[in-house]
C-alpha cells in the first residue's frame, strides 16, 4: 500500500514540478505535513545530501524520501514515479509537438509558472527557516552564506561542507 | 542493441558526474552528446534543454529522454532515463543506509545542525536566481505576489498554485494577442 501511495505522490510531483530539482521542495514539504513519512528536519538533511551527491537533485530527493519511507523498494518506486510523467510527456513532445514555433509557445506559457514557482520556493524556504534559524548565530551564518553564494558562485557542496565544519566547531 | 547500451552508458556517465543538476548539467550534456557522441548538434541540444526546462519533471531527465527517443525510439527514451537515474539510486541508497547507523553520533548531529542552516541559504539563493530570471515585468510580479498571498492566506497547495499560474499565463497570452 505504501508503495502505491509513494508512486502516486511522486508521479504528481514529477508532473507538477516544472523548472528543476529545487522546485520539488515545496511539494516534498507538503508531503511531510500530509503523511507521517519524514519530518521537516529530515527534509532539510535530505536536501543537503541530494545537493552534495552526484545526479539530478530531484531524482536524489525522490530516492532518499522513498528509501526513508519504504526502504530499498520505496527508493526505487518513488524515483520511478518521479520520472514516469517526464518520459511520457517528452516522448509525446518529441513525436508530435516538436517544432520551433511550438517550443516558443511552451516557453511563453511558462510566463506565469516561473514567478509562481519562485513564490512556492520562497514560502517553503520560509517554513523551513523556522526550523533551523532559531537564534542570532544561525541567522548570521545563513546571511553570510547567502552573501558568499551571491558573490562567489561556488558549488553548493562547498557551502554544505563549510556548514558541517561550523556545526561541529560551534556545537550547534 | 549497441545503440541502447551506448545510450545507457552515456547517460549513466552524465548522471554520475553531475553534482547539483539544472544548469550544472548542461556543459556535461553538451560534452557527451554533442561533442563526443555527435548524436545531436549543439543547437538542437540547447533546444531540447529549453524544452526540458518548460515541460514537467527534472530537466536533466527530460533532456536525456529526448535524446534517447531520437536515437532509439520509446525503448531508447526509457533506457536513457534509466541510465540517468541509476547513479542517483545507487549512491543515495548507499549513503542513506550508511547514515542511518550514525544519526545519533554527536558529531553527525552537530554537522547536520550546521548543514540545515546552509540549506535555508541555498533555498534563498535559488529564489534570488528565479526572481532574476522569472520576474521581469508587472505581469510576472503580480503572479508572484498573488501566489504568495494564496499560499499564506488561502492555504493553497503547490499543485493548485502551479495550475492557477498556468491558466493565468495562458489567459494573459490570449489577452495580449487580442490587444495587438
Amino acid at each position: 500500500m505504501i508503495y502505491v501511495l509513494l508512486f502516486w505522490e511522486f508521479c504528481k510531483i514529477g508532473l507538477m514540478a516544472i523548472g528543476g530539482g529545487m522546485v520539488t521542495i515545496p511539494f516534498l514539504l507538503e508531503l511531510s505535513d500530509k503523511y507521517d513519512w519524514y519530518s521537516r528536519d529530515d527534509l532539510l538533511n535530505m536536501i543537503a545530501i541530494s545537493e552534495s551527491t552526484p545526479g539530478p537533485i530531484g531524482v536524489n530527493m525522490a530516492t532518499y524520501v522513498g528509501y526513508v519511507t519504504g526502504g530499498l523498494g520505496g527508493g526505487i518506486i518513488a524515483t520511478a514515479g518521479l520520472v514516469l510523467p517526464s518520459v511520457i510527456i517528452i516522448i509525446m513532445v518529441a513525436k508530435y509537438l516538436y517544432s520551433k514555433d511550438k517550443s516558443s509557445l511552451m516557453q511563453r506559457l511558462l510566463l506565469g509558472v516561473r514567478p509562481a514557482v519562485a513564490a512556492l520556493i520562497l514560502y517553503a524556504g520560509w517554513e523551513l527557516a523556522q526550523l533551523s534559524l532559531i537564534n542570532y548565530l544561525s541567522i548570521v551564518i545563513a546571511l553570510i552564506m547567502l552573501g558568499l553564494m551571491q558573490l562567489l558562485k561556488w558549488h553548493p557542496i562547498v557551502y554544505i561542507c563549510m556548514a558541517a565544519v561550523i556545526g561541529i566547531v560551534f556545537e550547534l | 542493441m549497441k545503440i541502447l547500451w551506448d545510450l545507457f552508458f552515456s547517460c549513466f556517465k552524465v548522471g554520475l558526474f553531475t553534482f547539483g543538476g539544472g544548469a550544472a548539467m548542461l556543459p556535461l550534456l553538451q560534452a557527451e552528446f554533442a561533442e563526443r557522441k555527435k548524436w545531436v548538434s549543439e543547437k538542437d541540444l540547447l533546444d531540447y534543454y529549453a524544452i526540458g526546462q518548460c515541460t514537467p519533471g527534472i530537466i536533466a531527465i527530460n533532456t536525456a529522454t529526448f535524446i534517447g527517443y531520437n536515437k532509439g525510439g520509446i525503448l531508447g527514451a526509457v533506457i536513457a532515463t534509466l541510465g540517468m537515474v541509476m547513479p542517483s539510486l545507487i549512491i543515495i541508497l548507499l549513503i542513506a543506509s550508511i547514515l542511518r547507523g550514525y544519526m545519533d553520533n554527536p558529531y553527525v548531529i552537530h554537522a547536520f545542525a550546521g548543514i540545515r542552516i546552509v540549506v535555508v541559504a541555498l533555498i534563498a539563493n535559488a529564489v534570488v536566481g528565479l526572481w532574476k530570471n522569472g520576474i521581469r515585468n508587472i505581469f510576472s510580479g503580480v503572479i508572484f505576489i498573488l501566489s504568495l498571498l494564496l499560499l499564506v492566506f488561502a492555504d493553497f497547495s503547490p499543485v493548485m498554485i502551479v495550475l492557477v499560474a498556468l491558466l493565468t499565463g495562458y489567459l494573459y497570452q490570449i489577452w495580449q494577442r487580442r490587444k495587438l
